[in-house]
């Protein structure tokens, strides 16, 4: 037995443990997972002397409630997220991008994120969770991965199979930024959809739907018109693939989705933009800007330096 | 062979084997499958054979769509690769308790349930591909007046074990999950077990399966 662990007091709406997701296995059906903002988790690890690819919580909307039990470890906090840390007699503020110490007792309480979605919790340490291939992502569709698979309980103990020794407290000043127009490649069946609905695609304005989570975003908005065939033969999918389905709106196809879909594809969100994609929360507004695939690929390579060069100095 | 390739999105290489669903080339796209899987090309991270299409994603921190595209048009797949690997029976109960949608195939086919059922078991059937949820096959081909197409209002929730029509095609829920096609029967098998990582489906790419009809009563003993 541990003797260092967490006590969930209270869930959260969709709290799962997540790391950087299982590959290889799309053919058999199974999705990357892995933490939904990718930046935002590796900052989590960073800011608590972890592994870059080390397990954390990873929570939606209303985050967890947890009480510490053990030895004094480091935790750290990440996303735009509202949370309090409860000490014997005090109750604390806590801030984002910063690392805390906490003792015996101490609860960290996540009351929300903040006009976002996703938030991480990394513990400096090792939880002790199962993998299944060379993860502990949960996919809580196909219950695959650690806690058997399925979102985090109220009453649940989870222990830590070890702690960091180095507690060196880190910061960072990052701030989230938000972006209006989410830049897409044009997908592989953009020829299936009318003139007005191209036009449609590129000039309106969508709506981010409550009707999303890590498997996919709905959209809603103007209809988009497909003149030759609402159907495909099912072929592969990869994260960030727009599908229409007959009904003409939009659904972005999200970290844990199906590998295997049968509707057209009008575009595909660069990779640059995926960690800001995710978190829009319900009732955001969504435009499209089209890029060709040079400037996607030298756009992503610019995040990833900016990425690292974050990372480089916590 | 592969017609053509273009991009999906910045990270994942689109091959295009042609618009036709059947078994030659399918076999052509398990082919390529295999046999780039086999080669780990770095950087590759995930391939997604279907009924003819080949979706190869990859990391855009390692490699990129010139360089894959690049690799992919100069792999010669080997002809020995073996692609009908296994030959499976799987039982199936057509019991009303699980043929949810027999009397709706009835009306579209315009067959008895016994002749639907007389055309549907103790045939040999190709599984293009697995996928959509975890394990799930794609197996064809029915034979032409066996061929419905999905619900105008899909399902929530489909059971665990349901075998369902759809076009020419059947398929296996290995889980349930929300689903659109007609269901047929019910098999007590596990198709998917996350427990074996290295072959965790039981039914895969290029198997042939062919359904035997089971009781209610060996439905119900099956895992005793």
């Amino acid at each position: 037995m541990s003797n260092n662990y967490l006590d969930i007091i209270r869930p959260g709406i969709n709290t799962t443990f997540q790391d950087k997701g299982r590959d290889h296995l799309y053919h058999i059906g199974i999705p990357f997972s892995g933490a939904m903002d990718n930046r935002n988790y590796m900052i989590a690890n960073k800011l608590v002397n972890n592994n870059l690819d080390s397990a954390v919580i990873e929570f939606a909307y209303q985050g967890p409630h947890i009480k510490y039990s053990g030895e004094n470890i480091n935790f750290a906090v990440t996303g735009d997220v509202i949370f309090s840390i409860k000490k014997k007699d005090t109750e604390i503020e806590g801030k984002c991008y910063e690392s805390y110490e906490i003792e015996n007792g101490d609860e960290i309480n996540i009351i929300s994120t903040n006009k976002s979605v996703y938030g991480y919790l990394a513990l400096g340490g090792e939880l002790d969770l199962r993998f299944q291939w060379n993860s502990c992502s949960i996919n809580t569709k196909a219950n695959i991965g650690s806690n058997d698979g399925k979102k985090l309980d109220v009453g649940q103990r989870i222990n830590l199979k070890k702690i960091n020794s180095n507690k060196d407290i880190k910061k960072t000043n990052y701030i989230n930024t938000k972006i209006e127009n989410i830049r897409v490649i044009k997908g592989t069946n953009f020829k299936y959809f009318s003139e007005e609905g191209k036009k449609i695609f590129y000039e309106k304005e969508f709506t981010v739907s409550k009707l999303s989570d890590r498997m996919g975003m709905r959209l809603e908005g103007a209809k988009i018109d497909n003149i030759v065939n609402t159907n495909i033969k099912s072929e592969g999918l990869i994260k960030g693939v727009i599908q229409v389905p007959a009904d003409g709106n939009l659904i972005i196809m999200l970290s844990d989705h199906g590998t295997i879909g049968g509707y057209p594809k009008i575009g595909v969100v660069a990779s640059v933009d995926y960690d800001r994609l995710v978190q829009m929360s319900p009732g955001s507004k969504i435009k499209f800007k089209e890029i060709n695939l040079t400037d996607a690929e030298t756009l992503f390579k610019l995040y990833e330096m900016e990425t690292q060069n974050l990372l480089s100095q916590i | 062979m592969i017609k053509n390739i273009s991009n999906l999105g910045d990270a994942a290489l689109y091959c295009d084997f042609g618009n036709e669903v059947n078994k030659s080339i399918n076999s052509q796209v398990i082919k390529y499958f295999k046999t780039i899987k086999e080669k780990k090309f770095e950087g590759i991270n995930n391939l997604t054979p279907s009924y003819n299409k080949l979706i190869i994603s990859y990391d855009l921190k390692k490699t990129n769509f010139k360089e894959v595209k690049n690799y992919v048009e100069n792999i010669n797949p080997e002809d020995s690769i073996d692609i009908n690997s296994k030959k499976l029976e799987i039982p199936v109960c057509c019991h009303e308790n699980f043929s949810m949608d027999i009397k709706r195939l009835e009306e579209i086919l315009k067959l008895s349930r016994e002749k639907i059922l007389e055309n549907f078991l103790n045939k040999e059937y190709f599984c293009y591909m697995t996928g959509f949820i975890a394990g799930m096959p794609f197996l064809g081909d029915l034979d032409e007046n066996m061929r419905a197409q999905r619900l105008e209002t899909p399902r929530v929730k489909v059971p665990k074990g349901s075998v369902a029509l759809t076009e020419q095609f059947a398929n296996i829920y290995s889980f349930e999950s929300p689903g659109g096609w007609n269901i047929l029967g019910n098999t007590p098998l596990g198709i998917f077990d996350s427990s074996k990582e290295d072959k965790p489906n039981l039914i895969n790419p290029g198997d042939t399966v062919i359904f035997k009809e089971i009781s209610l009563d060996q439905y119900k003993n099956y895992n005793e």
